[in-house]
């Protein structure tokens, strides 16, 4: 307690110098903290994006392929994509796969009223909430009753009813995609927690709306028209996307690799990709890890340079103060004394700089998330790792400096000016 | 540790004052054939050369000797500062040389009030710190510790200054710092080098006066000075002349 005391007051006579000595510490400390705190968010939200996708689920989806062999055409139908055949293949011949749904976008405006917007449209089979583990806001999801009936009902996103009906709830309401009429049965929660959105509603309406398969297929065909300079572009896509879900975890590779096998069979084009989640869950853990490695290192290198900067002052010090360490020793301090003096000063100095860093390691990240618009997230290892480090790394390059004190000879240094 | 062989010394000047009155004094340092060589590259200085004495417990001794003839140098080695180049240097018996560091240290720490000629005050710390710096160092400070540090300023005078830095202090009030300093743990050896040298004669005769009851008190006392009046006070004066023994002066006789 007397050795704290003594480095203390010692320290707090070059304040100024003590001072910058921690800022290297402190930036160190900190910027670990919130780089650790970016990284996880980052990872932790791109593993729930990817989960949201369902980690049993394969998906295939439809790619249009290369534009190079058709050009210059001012009017053509591409046909490409996944089909009617894949889907039947698909429900058929896999053991083990739980659902199979099929997805058709309708390139069609939404609106309602004088009011309109771009939402993503999709046909899809009723298993498709159940599949993609979507949760129902109010209302009720799209059932098997509505395509058997081919029934003109939607379910809309959440971003999508709050844009169409600010003021009144949509259930009930009648919206008109393209030129058809739909009631609403339901509205859905968004993918992503609403508090992270912070788009603008007037320009772009992100979201989607869900319409039976067969009622989209009947009303808006598998051709999509759409207008553009110069021209017109259609394409005929059977489905936009196919999603397997799969009963057991274990069998996802398995079925996947069939489908991609299937499907190069089938395919005289690359015109499909085959997702699967739970690989991408995988790829984003190795990267989190190799990325961890990286700021790890990063952090390590900082905090060396912060070492180092102490490790220079402390050097310093011992020179200047050599003659105080010579009276010391002469008046019966013994080595052990003199290294505790030194080491407990560069301790205190990195141990300060180590609390600072800490909290401001713990603000950064709240400062990047209120204006960034990015997720952080603080693990309650990081600071504590931080900050322990900040501590070793004063006692590890105080030793010398220390060690160069207390070895000194009393006289010699008695007589340094 | 109170066991010293009765050997004579090898070479030089011999004196063994208890040894008349055989046994009423311990013999406390006890010095054999020791010298200080400094080597300057190829040339060499010899601060002392084969000096040997020793002094009882209780005596008070006056080292004399002109500019530059060894006397910082021998304190030093009697400080147990600084190691003799060759000859052997004997606390109460003990081979200094025998010792590792931390226990000169302790020896310092325990037996040994040094005052040093530059004073050697650390600049960052009061009058009072400076006075109590070597309390911790030791082992067990005793209770009140903090009261003698006042009580020993108070007696050298600087009662009134206990919170200034040496840099707001005079030559002579920093000396007497020093002093004060050099008795906080109650020393068996008092070294003092020029403790009066900066000191107006009043202040100098207060000083001396101190020495004069530390010395009443029993302890042993050892002060270089160049003033003979200063060494008149002595029991004994050991003259040095370019590091080699001079003589020794039996002042009670
Ligand atoms: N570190 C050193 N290196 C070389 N020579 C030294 C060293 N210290 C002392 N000397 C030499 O040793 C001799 C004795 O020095 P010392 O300091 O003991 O003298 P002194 O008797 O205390 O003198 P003064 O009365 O001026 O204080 C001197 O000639 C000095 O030049
Ligand atoms: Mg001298």
């Amino acid at each position: 307690m007397r050795a704290v005391r003594l480095g203390v007051s010692s320290l707090l006579l070059h304040k100024l110098r003590s001072f910058l000595t921690t800022l290297g510490v402190l930036f160190g400390v900190s910027s670990v903290i919130a780089m650790l705190a970016i990284a996880e968010g980052a990872s932790v939200e791109a593993q729930e994006q990817i989960r949201q996708l369902g980690s049993s689920n394969v998906i295939l989806r439809s790619v249009k392929p290369p534009e190079d062999k058709v050009s210059n055409q001012e009017s053509r139908v591409l046909s490409y994509g996944l089909t009617h055949e894949d889907y039947a293949r698909v429900a058929e011949t896999y053991p083990g796969v739980k659902d199979v749904v099929g997805v058709l976008e309708v390139p069609e405006e939404v609106r309602s009223g004088s009011l309109s917007c771009r939402p993503r449209v999709l046909s899809v089979d009723p298993s498709y909430r159940d599949v993609t583990g979507r949760i129902m806001m109010e209302g009720r999801f799209l059932t098997a009753r509505d395509g058997e009936a081919t029934a003109s009902v939607c379910v809309l996103g959440y971003e999508v009813a709050r844009y169409l009906f600010p003021f009144q709830p949509a259930i009930g309401e009648r919206i008109k995609i393209g030129a058809e009429y739909f009631q609403v049965v339901g509205v859905m929660y968004p993918r992503v927690p609403i508090g992270s959105i912070k788009r603008d509603p007037g320009t772009e309406v992100g979201g989607e709306v869900f319409l039976p398969l067969k009622t989209g297929q009947r009303l808006f065909g598998e051709r999509q028209v759409k207008i553009r300079s110069g021209g017109m572009d259609a394409q005929e896509v059977q489905l936009h996307e196919i999603i397997i879900a799969v009963e057991l975890d274990q069998d996802v590779p398995m079925i996947a690799n069939a489908s991609r096998l299937m499907l190069t069979g089938s395919h005289r084009e690359k015109d499909y990709e085959v997702i699967v989640p739970l690989e991408l869950l995988i790829r984003a853990q190795e990267t989190k890890r190799i990325f961890s490695i990286v700021l790890a290192s990063i952090a390590g290198i900082s905090l060396l340079v912060g070492g180092i900067g102490i490790m220079n002052v402390m050097l310093a010090t011992v020179t200047e103060r050599t003659r105080e360490i010579g009276i010391r020793r002469a008046l019966g301090a013994k080595r052990h004394h003199i290294v505790t003096q030194f080491l407990v000063e560069t301790v205190v100095l990195s141990g300060c700089g180590g609390v600072a860093g800490v909290v401001l390691g713990l603000i950064i990240p709240e400062i990047v998330e209120a204006a960034g618009d990015m997720r952080t997230i603080v693990t309650l290892e990081a600071p504590i790792f931080a900050f322990g480090i900040s501590v070793a790394t004063g006692v590890i390059f105080g030793l010398y400096p220390a060690w160069r004190a207390a070895t000194m000879d009393p006289v010699e240094a008695l007589r340094h000016e | 540790m109170s066991a010293l062989p009765d050997e004579e010394p090898s070479g030089g000047v011999s004196v063994h004052p208890g040894q008349g009155s055989a046994g009423d004094t311990e013999t406390v340092a006890q010095l054999e054939g020791v010298s200080r060589v400094y080597s300057m590259g190829a040339e060499e200085v010899h601060a002392l050369d084969d000096l040997s004495f020793s002094f009882g417990s209780g005596e008070y001794w006056a080292v004399m000797g002109s500019s530059g003839s060894g006397k910082s140098t021998l304190l030093n080695i009697l400080g147990c500062i600084d190691r003799p180049t060759r000859g052997e240097y004997r606390v109460r018996g003990q081979a200094v040389s025998e010792l590792d560091d931390d226990e000169l240290s302790e020896l310092r720490s325990k037996e040994l009030g040094f005052i040093f000629q530059s004073y050697n005050l650390i600049p960052q710390l009061n009058v009072l710190e400076n006075i109590l710096m070597p309390v911790l160092y030791q082992e067990n400070p005793e209770e009140g510790i903090e009261e003698r540090g006042r009580v020993l300023a108070e007696r050298v005078g600087l009662g009134d200054r206990l919170t200034h830095r040496p840099a707001e202090l005079s030559g002579g009030q920093q000396q007497r710092v020093a002093i004060a300093r050099s008795l906080i743990n109650d020393p068996a050896l008092i070294l003092a080098d020029e403790a009066t040298g900066n000191l107006d004669s009043k202040t100098a005769g207060e000083i001396l006066e101190l020495f004069d009851e530390l010395h009443a008190e029993g302890k042993t006392i050892l002060i270089v000075t160049h003033e003979p009046r200063v060494g008149e006070r002595a029991d004994r004066i050991l003259r040095l002349k370019d590091g080699a023994l001079e003589g020794i002066e039996d002042n009670r006789r």
